[in-house]
């Protein structure tokens, strides 16, 4: 898997919400989307995961333009989960996964797709929960059930848009590792949008900056996220941590307005 | 020496049985309901003004078949018939010399018109719920309802006069067509004024109560400025009721509601995807804006189809569903079927009520089937979280 983002734009109502973004991602790697709210992070997944089109530029998987792809292979190749997530009163955890199998399904549901739910939820340690209604759960077990349909969508290119924000500092942290194991062992791709610095830091191969629908830094996330760039794009004075365990960034106040 | 301390060891729930024990109650119940219909439609047939034993509605259903397979092989395939003839066992004509016209000719057509008004709304209400990813949407809350008896009323104001002189239809018809295409017209509407700010649910729901609140300016408006006679038969209309069935109607019916249930079955998978939202289902591969547009269409063509026959019938498309997502959780693939069939159910019960409680006086089926559906569904809503009955 390769995915190539060229020069990508999107316009709304006249105004520019992404401009000129380029990077790309090869397998087995992740990329840390960081910025401010409202800095288009969001919107570039989006973009990516086919939900909106952009205005200029190209996307491209493997070489091919993600416009010209059938949504449906499409869908086995790309899965999202959004940063806020919709389901209904009587729907149970696993129907919900299942729904990550939607484009292998055409009528009944084989033992194999049913299998792959049950790896999902394994994975993320939600098999026991499989037969709850989702309105039971708490808000982090409910973001651990969309990741899990992401997982059964089996795609090469994961999609999350703040998949950590509702999640406890314990359960951030299997997230994170339960996905980088992911990503190793299928060799697929992933971009996360998130907020939390630190996560970008520890998780990320490559982190991309983004100030108000610009790139403002791309790069390894020490390299990038320094003191400086924080300071110009938050906003947020902070420093640096080295010990045993790795680096550690600190944000401690917000800047004196300029 | 037995083993009488055997560990128990708690049976391992896995995705697998969940979803096979979730799949054969979802279809026993699906059985239950086709099973109770056709009881009730076998009741309704026999009670009324001129009660009639089982077995003489039985025969008079039978018989009458039998006649008309008879005249239908002589008239087109004598050879056949001749054949046909010559079968030794015969369905006797029913005791009661009466029955083979009351319940054929007047009876039948009714029960069949409730089944399949109950049907197509409960079917739209379970789409349109689904599609807009809202409890509270129905054909009632789209407008479809207001638009339709705007339809209806104009053509009952227009009157016989003008109307029948110009054109071949009776008055009756003119009535079914007018609020037919009102009411597949108040979509339309709703869909275009919608599409201006991008086709989400919000703007949908939004756009189809204003086109409702239109529609019942316009009715309004002919209620008060029509005369007491015409005034009358309107109030009946917007009522609703098994007035009008036929067996044209009814023999219209079946296929237009058989297509558009098969459809609107067809995209059950789609609809499960969209309950995880417009964006998720976009990533799934969906065409979230088309599924709308023709989900919407076929359901709203459905329901005015019916409705057109048999007047204003509220609470069916809301609730149906409804009913149904507390027993058999929200898989659309049984929902759809399930919800039909409940809706037919219900409004079956309540019609044959309807008509038999203050024989031989008939009153509006809504009266009973408010009363009667309204009262089920709080005690479902009162036993506990409203989930897990089943």
């Amino acid at each position: 898997m390769e995915l190539v983002i060229d020069a990508v734009g999107k316009d709304y109502d006249q105004k520019r919400v992404l401009d000129d973004i380029s990077f790309s991602l090869g397998n087995a790697e992740i990329v840390a989307l960081v910025g401010p709210n409202g800095s288009g992070k969001s919107t570039l997944i989006k973009t990516i995961a086919g939900v909106h089109t952009q205005s200029t530029g190209t996307i491209r998987i493997d070489g091919n333009d993600i416009r010209t792809v059938d949504p449906i292979d499409l869908a086995k190749v790309i899965g999202y989960v959004p940063q806020h997530f919709t389901y209904t009163l009587y729907s149970t955890v696993f129907e919900t996964v299942l729904l990550g199998r939607r484009q292998h399904i055409k009528w009944s549901v084989s033992d194999e797709e049913l299998s792959r739910v049950q790896h999902s939820l394994d994975a993320l340690e939600m098999g026991h929960m499989a037969g709850n209604y989702m309105d039971q759960l708490s808000g982090g077990e409910r973001q651990k059930v969309f990741i899990a349909r992401a997982l059964a969508q089996d795609p090469e290119l994961f999609l999350f848009d703040e998949p950590t924000s509702a999640l406890d500092i314990r359960y951030q942290i299997e997230v994170m590792e339960t996905m980088r194991e992911i990503t190793w062992e299928r060799g697929a791709g992933m971009i996360i949008a998130v907020h939390d610095l630190n996560l970008a830091y520890r998780y990320a191969d490559t982190v991309v900056v983004l100030n108000g629908g610009k790139m403002a830094g791309y790069g390894k996330p020490q390299e990038i996220l320094t003191p400086t760039c924080i300071s110009k794009v938050y906003g947020v004075d902070s420093f640096v941590i080295e010990n045993e365990f790795g680096k550690f960034l600190v944000p401690f106040r917000a800047n004196a307005a300029p | 020496m037995e083993e009488i301390h055997k560990p128990l060891t708690p049976k391992k729930v896995t995705v697998h049985s969940l979803y096979k024990e979730g799949s054969t109650r979802r279809i026993a119940l699906i059985i239950g309901l086709s099973l109770l219909v056709i009881m009730a439609a076998v009741i309704s047939a026999g009670i009324g003004t001129v009660p009639i034993s089982p077995m003489d509605t039985i025969l008079a259903i039978g018989h009458s078949c039998a006649v008309m397979l008879q005249n239908f092989l002589h008239t087109y395939l004598p050879s056949i018939g001749a054949w046909y003839d010559t079968i030794p066992v015969s369905i006797p004509a029913p005791s009661n010399p009466q029955a083979e016209l009351i319940v054929v000719g007047f009876r039948l057509p009714r029960i069949f018109l409730a089944i399949l008004t109950g049907i197509s709304l409960a079917v739209a209400g379970a789409v349109m719920q689904g599609l807009l990813r809202n409890p509270l949407v129905s054909p009632f809350t789209l407008g479809l309802s207001s638009a339709a008896s705007f339809g209806a009323a104009l053509a009952i104001v227009l009157g016989p006069g003008i109307l029948v002189s110009y054109f071949l239809l009776s008055y009756d018809m003119w009535i079914v067509v007018f609020a037919f295409l009102f009411g597949w017209l108040s979509m339309l509407l709703v869909y275009w004024i919608s599409r201006s700010r991008g086709t989400t649910q919000s703007t949908l729901i939004l756009a189809g109560v204003v086109i409702g609140y239109l529609f019942t300016a316009g009715v309004m408006a002919l209620k008060y400025t029509t005369n007491n006679e015409k005034l009358r038969e309107l109030m009946v209309w917007l009522m609703g009721g098994m007035w009008g069935a036929s067996w044209s109607a009814v023999l219209l019916l079946i296929p237009l509601v058989v297509i558009c249930f098969y459809l609107l079955e067809r995209k059950a998978w789609d609809l499960n995807a969209l309950s995880a939202g417009d964006d998720v289902a976009k990533n799934l591969g969906i065409n979230v804006e088309r599924l709308r547009l023709s989900g919407l269409m076929i359901s709203t063509f459905a329901a005015s189809c019916c409705l057109a026959f048999t007047g204003i019938i509220g609470f069916i498309g809301l609730m149906g569903p409804h009913i149904c997502r507390m027993f058999i959780g929200s898989d659309h693939r049984y929902l759809i079927p399930c919800a039909g069939l409940m809706g037919a159910a219900i409004l079956l019960i309540s019609d044959t009520v309807a008509r038999t409680i203050m024989s031989p006086v008939e009153i509006p089926v809504g009266i009973i089937m408010y009363a009667i559906g309204g009262v089920f569904f709080l005690f479902l809503i009162m036993r506990g979280r409203g989930r897990g009955l089943y």
